[in-house]
């Protein structure tokens, strides 16, 4: 009998199992109701909902989530986890996400390109935070 | 019960205003509390990959100094490293693999278990003070000042770090407390755009746009706040959003403990109302609740 290759690169795989390990998610549970987008403050920024990444993710289409600005944008609010009729925790699984651009020495955020003003008002947090989340 | 006090890295400088009025309320009330001599920064988020258990190692240690106080609680008044010291403090009782590998790498620090607690101001103000107490004190009523008290994320989500379970009434019970009417609005926790502030302003700004959009609509006077980042969000950059966001209206922003201090009438210097935006003393002094704005 053949054996039928598998549709997924053999890197997809690698993220997809990666993505796993990083969240402790398992997002083959969503169901996708897309409560999580209809909640998500910045969905709007994104280039696709978060429903939509996770769907993607569930095909093993790894990379276009990452180019999808999901990660980029969430700002850890939490609303979705607590909103989630599955119990996925969507902000690990997007942190999973960024880390996989994050650990290839990308950044989201480049501190020379921060206004001035921005610079001297913005309390310390939030640049701990931002970079925390954002650069490598 | 002793009760350690963890500032953080913004406390002492951009949000003085946050910590002045709520150490010297703490004195008024009569709570005893140690401010830590030595900390720091907790690392503003809580790290939410299995693997980074690095950036865990910051708020440990911060837990680890305040029991060397022979503190059992650490009290915070920023909402960000409330959140991240609460779930350090929570994965250190609860995974024992994790809090296991942390404890090994800390080799010079004592072993921790989560054995603190971790508790916000408001928190200790409901369970140490009590709201009748707190009523008591209070010498200038904020009648008919109309408040929207405004969580924001990370006082309340994930919910097992949250201040007052899944559906919170705190915050509202601190403003009646104080004489206040607390607004009932739909942005209460709603996200004020975080940190993406910097990285991208202008998704920050819709969404502080439609924060005090709501606030606005539910007919509040000014909109309370626990977070230096909150306050930068919806009060520093309210102007710059007030000129992009068409029909959105202007309403001052103040901490919590700025209220308090006030109601409790405090010195107004304690207040530190240059900090915060000249709305905020203008809707005060309109009231008559502090003399003179200062110039």
């Amino acid at each position: 009998m053949a054996s039928v290759a598998s549709p997924l690169h053999a890197e997809s795989v690698a993220r997809i199992r990666k993505i796993g390990e990083l969240s402790g998610e398992n997002i083959y549970t969503c169901m996708q109701c897309g409560t999580c987008s209809s909640v998500c403050p910045m969905v709007n920024s994104m280039k696709i909902t978060t429903r939509q990444g996770i769907h993607l993710l569930q095909f093993g289409r790894v990379a276009e989530v990452m180019q999808a600005a999901i990660g980029e944008f969430c700002a850890s609010c939490h609303t979705c986890v607590v909103r989630c009729p599955r119990g996925i925790d969507v902000p690990r699984v997007y942190e999973a996400v960024r880390l996989l651009t994050l650990r290839q020495n990308e950044d989201f955020i480049t501190l020379s390109e921060i206004p001035r003003e921005t610079l001297e008002q913005a309390p310390q947090i939030a640049f701990v935070s931002a970079f925390r989340k954002l650069t490598a | 019960m002793k009760l350690a006090y963890y500032p953080g890295c913004t406390l002492k400088t951009k949000a003085a205003n946050l910590e002045r009025g709520a150490l010297a309320s703490l004195d008024a009330l009569g709570i005893d509390y140690q401010e830590m001599p030595r900390w720091n920064c907790c690392g503003a988020v809580f790290s939410l990959a299995d693997d980074d258990l690095i950036h865990h190692v910051a708020p440990v240690r911060d837990l680890i100094r305040a029991q060397g106080l022979g503190a059992d609680a650490v009290v915070t008044l920023c909402s960000q490293c409330y959140n991240t010291l609460a779930r350090a403090n929570l994965l250190m009782r609860s995974d024992e693999e994790k809090r296991n590998t942390v404890n090994a790498f800390m080799d010079e620090e004592e072993d921790y278990r989560g054995e603190l607690e971790v508790l916000h101001y408001l928190a200790v103000l409901r369970d140490r003070v009590g709201w009748d107490t707190l009523r008591a004190k209070v010498s200038k009523p904020l009648d008919g000042l109309k408040v929207a008290p405004f969580y924001g994320c990370t006082l309340v989500r994930p919910t097992e770090v949250s201040v007052d379970g899944p559906h919170p009434e705190l915050f509202e019970q601190f403003l009646r407390a104080l004489g206040a009417e607390p607004v009932a609005w739909a942005g209460a926790t709603e996200c004020c755009g975080s940190y993406q502030s910097l990285a991208h302003p202008e998704a920050s700004a819709d969404r502080a746009a439609q924060v005090l959009a709501s606030a606005h609509r539910a007919g509040a006077d000014a909109v309370a706040l626990s977070c230096p980042l909150c306050e930068f969000n919806l009060g520093t950059r309210q102007a710059e959003i007030l000129a992009g966001h068409e029909g959105s209206s202007a309403v001052p922003t103040f901490y919590f403990s700025q209220l308090l201090a006030v109601a409790l009438g405090l010195e107004p210097e304690l207040y530190r109302l240059d900090l915060s935006g000249a709305g905020a003393g203008q809707l005060l002094e309109s009231r008559n609740l502090i003399a003179t704005v200062a110039p």
